[in-house]
Order: C-alpha cells, then structure tokens, then sequence
C-alpha cells in the first residue's frame, strides 16, 4: 500500500472532521449536541492550521510557528465560548424547561 | 509504508470513526460526549504526529479535561437531556446528510486540486521556545487581548448562569 503522510492527508482527516460537526449542526435539536457539533468543527479548523505550520515551506519573513499561535487562540476561544454557551443553556433551560431549539419561539418568555 | 505512517493512519481513524459515529448515530447525549473524548485524543494524538507537543498537551487539557466535564456537567444540570432525545425528522436528516456530503466533496476538491508548496522537512524542532517567543513578540497584542475576552468570558458565564433574584415586583437588570 503505497500511503504516505502528507499535509493533504491531515487536510482529509480535518474537512472529515469539519463535515461531522456540521452534519450535527444541520440535524440535531439539542442545544448539547449542536454545542458538540460546534466543537468538532472548531477542532478541524485548529487542526488544519497546525497541520500548513509544520508543512510550510521555510521562507525568510513567515514565521513557522505562526500557525500554532492561530491554533492556541482557537482553542482558548473554544474554552471560553463553550463556558458562555452552556452558561446560557442554563439560563434559557430555567426560563423554558427545555433545551430543544425547537421549542424556544418566544422571544420574550 | 513506514510506522509513522500507520500511526497516523491510527490516530485518524480515532479522530474520525468517534466523531462519525457521535454526530450520526448516538442518541444518548453521554455516550455521544465519550465518543467526543476519543475524537480529542485523536486530534491531540494527530497534533503530536505533527511536532506540536505544547499544543497537544493544550488539547488534552483544554477539551478533554475542560470542554468535555463542562458538556457533561452541561447534561446532567438539565434532567431531560440525559434521557432519549426526540427523533430526528427524516426530511432534516436528509438536509442534513446532503449539505454535509456536497460540502465534504467540495472541500475534496479544493485539498485534490491546490498544489500546495509543502515540503516534508519540519520547520522547526521543538514548539514551545518559539510559540513563546511569538506571544511575547509579535502577537503580544492577540496575546493581551485572549486574556481580556477569557476574563469577560469567565464573569459573562457566572452572570448568566447564577439564579435571579427572587423579587417579582422589580426586575434585576444585569
């Protein structure tokens, strides 16, 4: 089997991994799972740019370890938007008694 | 085929076979939150077959250690969630399905088709020195501005998520 690793392959794994996350975003109605869904997606994209700085061609100016650092905001801003959203699945499952996303019409509850 | 190679092929089927499986399959939200722990230690694992030791530590620590107990603590402070959720209709399926496929062929396509200037010796040995470097350096700046929005974050979350007051007669703006 003549397989080998490349920056295609982890692009392959990272949009596999991208079309899960929105294949949970398009059909779930729980607020959890599109929650997951979003994780995953955030996953692949924080893949991808790990994946371009090691495979990136050295050039004077461009930075190798650039695409780390895009890596390590994206993860923080995962922490901190998983925080903010179930601390507002909290809230809204509080007012409606649910987290079904079909379920919350009302603008004002 | 080295045993690199096979490694990588290992780590990918972890990160894609659990995550295929939580988003296609599972009904049961706890089941479908382990099956993202095994697609995280994929990706970490994928981030060490990379180089990117600091960042596969950050990902084992960050989502599995983190995001995940939050998703779980998430579930189980709502009683209904943890038990079977409402079927899916077959028409969101579809869409769904569909979306997903064509959107999966196109990004096919644009990663089969771009010549990419890839070159197969690693840029640099060892992460952590100048991951360092360019926080303190030129990403100073990204740098102070996380930290602002964690904190944010972190008073937004417990504002939102404490129980209001009990005073009917005026409401509490905060």
């Amino acid at each position: 089997m003549a397989f080998h690793v490349s920056l295609e392959s982890y692009l392959i794994v990272s949009a596999a991994l991208f079309v899960c996350g929105m294949y949970a975003v398009m059909t779930r109605r729980n607020a959890v799972w599109i929650l997951m869904g979003i994780e995953l997606i955030l996953n692949s994209a924080s893949l991808n740019f790990t994946a371009f700085s090691r495979y990136i061609e050295h050039q004077p100016g461009v930075d190798p370890a650039a695409g780390m650092v895009g890596s390590i905001l994206i993860i923080i801003l995962a922490a901190a938007e998983a925080a903010v959203a179930l601390a507002i699945l909290i809230s809204i499952y509080r007012n409606f008694r649910t987290i079904e996303t079909e379920d919350m019409q009302e603008l004002k509850g | 085929m080295t045993w690199s190679d096979g490694l990588f092929l290992f780590f990918a089927a972890l990160t894609v076979i659990p995550a295929f499986l939580c988003v296609a399959l599972a009904r049961n939200i706890i089941r479908g939150a382990f099956l993202l722990m095994l697609t995280f230690w994929g990706v970490a694992g994928l981030y060490g077959m990379l180089g990117a030791d600091f960042l596969m530590a950050a990902q084992l620590i960050v989502y599995v250690g983190g995001i995940l107990v939050l998703i779980l603590y998430g579930v189980m402070l709502s009683r209904r969630v943890s038990m079977a959720e409402l079927p899916v209709g077959a028409f969101s399926i579809f869409a769904g399905a569909a979306g997903s496929l064509a959107m999966g062929a196109f990004l096919y396509q644009i990663i089969d088709a771009t010549p990419w200037q890839a070159t197969d010796t690693p840029a640099t040995e060892g992460t952590i020195r100048p991951i360092g470097e360019l926080f303190l350096g030129k990403f100073l700046l990204p740098f102070e501005f996380i930290s602002l929005v964690l904190l944010a974050a972190l008073v937004g979350a417990v504002i939102l998520a404490r129980k209001e007051f009990d005073e009917p007669a005026e409401q509490v703006d905060s």
